[in-house]
């Protein structure tokens, strides 16, 4: 699918190649990947199209993938590597790195069942380690979960103009339903990030007429590390203050809140058209990056709500950053991990249940 | 008289915070003037290690990437790769190449990158106190390895990288060499020379494994220590080029 469509031709993709082919429109110039199910399409994507306007590599492993992706990053070229859980875990000694070294790259977790191999099914389980920092030492990256073909599309474009912006990674987390999924879907022509690209001045390119620039993230000058991880704290709330992002469904007037991200809340929306015809005030919230959280607005739409409902693809975890933003609501959790997924009538039962 | 000893441009005028008699310091002198003398530093990115060369970069005077420790050679993989026209090369220590980061260093020498790596091989972790290293010798005390490197009581044998890579279709120039004699300094600032070299050629991955003095874990004077490396390690570690 490489000739160049008007922006609202409508393609039939995959989520995994869709994301890779975002990634190609929006200049990324370099991929290394390791495979791992379901997110081969990917990699085997870039490996194809790449072909003449980047480099792919297929590296030894996921530990290695990231740190070619860090030394693209720190030459100043748009870098990406994307992986599944496992895969993931491995690369966050790389994430960890370049969130110390202030390296913008996009990094995207189509989402397996775990802990450990797990399975290849379907999963967000992984919202802890991807919201958190993941990796060691105290930083976020920002995350972007899809809930359409097309809306991943529209996150990779984004991810990686934040991550210029902000020289930081940004993960994309899917779920194996987006990334295997063929959906129509259209490419913009830039993402809707509203902020300037700003030339990367810190690249490292030859120190030729210039002082000589340094990747690193040690500081072991007394005091300097401290002030690292003040200057990198209030990168990290500059971002919550303007990178907010969420989607909400039929929440006028709405008595009951559902929240759910991802493949999943697509189900939940299915749920809140049924309970809206069988005369249930219900509506739904859908957080689009789960970090930063969107918490203004998501204490908007629950301020008139008796019950929320937060349903995942896992045995609870976004449901703690629901608790979090509505401290005085009563947050209920449905939720299923390894596999099998929370389906319309069961959430429909279990809401009914709980109000 | 006429100034025999010139500081290169490539070194920053600073001390440096390595141990006397350590072969880090003469070694980071030997690059800094070899890419001098190939007038490469404007276009030069070193990548840095983690073990005791971790602050490299406050002591050259040209671009640096960190790199986590073991990969070294694939942050190079991704910097040489994005800017094919730069010189890139990555200096490690024997855990850090050997150990940790020996997937990073077969692939990246088996996929044939255009890379130069100075491995330098104190058979010991400085960094952490003196730990056992694959290098280690056999009987050799470490922290680790309290009654001497035994292989029976499984720790292993000294793991020979530089022959190992030498086989690889990718690798177009390994050679051992040693910094403990003036003789020593010029074969290795000749070897790395052609390291150099080779990468400008485009010639594929290159590699000089330099034995080199760590007299404060080896628990050595600095003279001990070179009459160590002359007389114990290269029985281990034969000096030559293995491969060219
Ligand atoms: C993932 C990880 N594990 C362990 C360490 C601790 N560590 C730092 S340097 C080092 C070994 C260094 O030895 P070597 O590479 O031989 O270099 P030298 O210090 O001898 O020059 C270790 C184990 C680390 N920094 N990161
Ligand atoms: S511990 Fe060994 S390798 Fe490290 S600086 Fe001292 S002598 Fe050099």
């Amino acid at each position: 699918m490489r000739e160049e469509g008007r922006e609202k031709d409508k393609v039939l993709m995959s989520g995994n190649e869709a994301m890779g082919e975002a990634a190609l429109r929006v200049g990324c110039k370099f991929y290394a990947g390791y495979p791992i199910t379901p997110q081969n399409e990917l990699t085997a994507y870039m490996a194809r199209y790449m072909v003449g306007k980047g480099v792919f590599i297929q590296s030894e492993s996921e530990l290695a993938a990231i740190s070619m992706v860090m030394g693209a990053a720190a030459s100043g070229t748009r870098s990406m590597t994307s992986s599944s859980s496992p895969g993931i875990s491995l690369k966050q000694e790389g994430i960890s790195y370049m969130a110390g070294c202030q390296l913008p790259a996009v990094i995207i977790n189509v989402m397996r069942g775990g802990p450990g191999l797990g399975n290849i099914n379907s999963s967000q389980s992984d919202y802890f380690q991807s919201t958190r920092g993941g990796g060691h030492g105290d930083y976020y990256t920002p995350v972007l979960a899809p809930h359409t073909v097309d809306e991943a599309i529209r996150l990779v474009m984004l991810a990686f103009d934040m991550a210029d912006y902000y020289r930081t990674p940004v993960l994309i987390l899917a779920d194996a339903i987006i990334g295997q999924m063929m959906e129509p879907a259209s490419f913009p022509a830039k993402s809707e990030f509203d902020k300037p690209r700003l030339p990367k001045s810190w690249a490292l390119t030859g120190a030729k007429d210039r002082e000589p620039n340094v990747v690193r993230s040690l500081f072991i000058k007394e005091g300097s590390l401290t002030q690292h991880n003040e200057n990198l704290k209030n990168k990290w709330q500059q971002i919550r203050e303007a990178e907010q992002r969420y989607d909400q469904y039929k929440i006028e007037g709405a008595q009951y809140l559902i929240v759910a991200y991802g493949s999943q809340a697509r189900i939940a929306r299915e749920v809140v058209d049924v309970l809206r015809e069988e005369g249930i005030n219900i509506g739904l919230f859908r957080p689009i990056s789960l970090w930063p959280y969107p918490v203004t607005a998501i204490q908007r739409a629950a301020a008139s709500v008796d019950h929320v409902f937060v349903v995942e693809q896992s045995m609870g975890q976004m449901v703690e950053d629901v608790r979090l933003s509505l401290p005085n609501k009563k947050v209920h959790f449905y939720g299923k991990a390894g596999g099998d997924i929370p389906r319309t009538k069961e959430i429909m039962e279990y809401v009914k249940s709980e109000m | 008289m006429a100034k025999r000893f010139v500081s290169p441009q490539s070194l920053k005028d600073v001390d440096t915070h390595y141990c006397s008699g350590c072969g880090h310091g003469i070694l980071h002198r030997i690059v800094a003037s070899v890419i001098d003398k190939l007038g490469l530093r404007d276009k030069t990115i070193g990548v840095a290690p983690v073990g005791c060369a971790v602050i490299a970069y406050d002591y050259w005077n040209f671009d640096v990437s960190e790199a986590a420790h073991g990969r070294a050679l694939a942050v190079a993989t991704g910097i040489k790769r994005c800017k094919p026209d730069s010189f890139v090369f990555t200096y490690q220590g024997d855990g850090d190449l050997a150990s940790i980061g020996l997937a990073e260093t077969i692939h990246t020498a088996n996929r044939g990158e255009n890379l130069t790596c100075v491995f330098v091989n104190n058979a010991c972790y400085g960094m952490t106190g003196g730990q056992m290293a694959p290098t280690t010798v056999v009987g050799q005390k470490t922290a680790t390895t309290p009654f001497g490197r035994n292989p029976r009581a499984g720790e292993g044998w000294p793991l020979k990288v530089s022959e190992l890579l030498a086989q690889l279709p990718g690798v177009c120039f390994v050679a051992r060499t040693t910094v403990t004699s003036p003789k020593d300094v010029l074969k290795t600032e000749q070897c790395i020379r052609q390291a150099c070299i080779n990468q400008i050629e485009k010639k594929g991955f290159s590699i000089v494994e330099i034995l080199s003095p760590c007299p404060t874990v080896w628990q050595k004077t600095p003279i001990e220590a070179a009459k160590w490396v002359q007389e114990e390690m290269i029985k281990v570690f034969p000096l030559g080029v293995i491969k060219e």
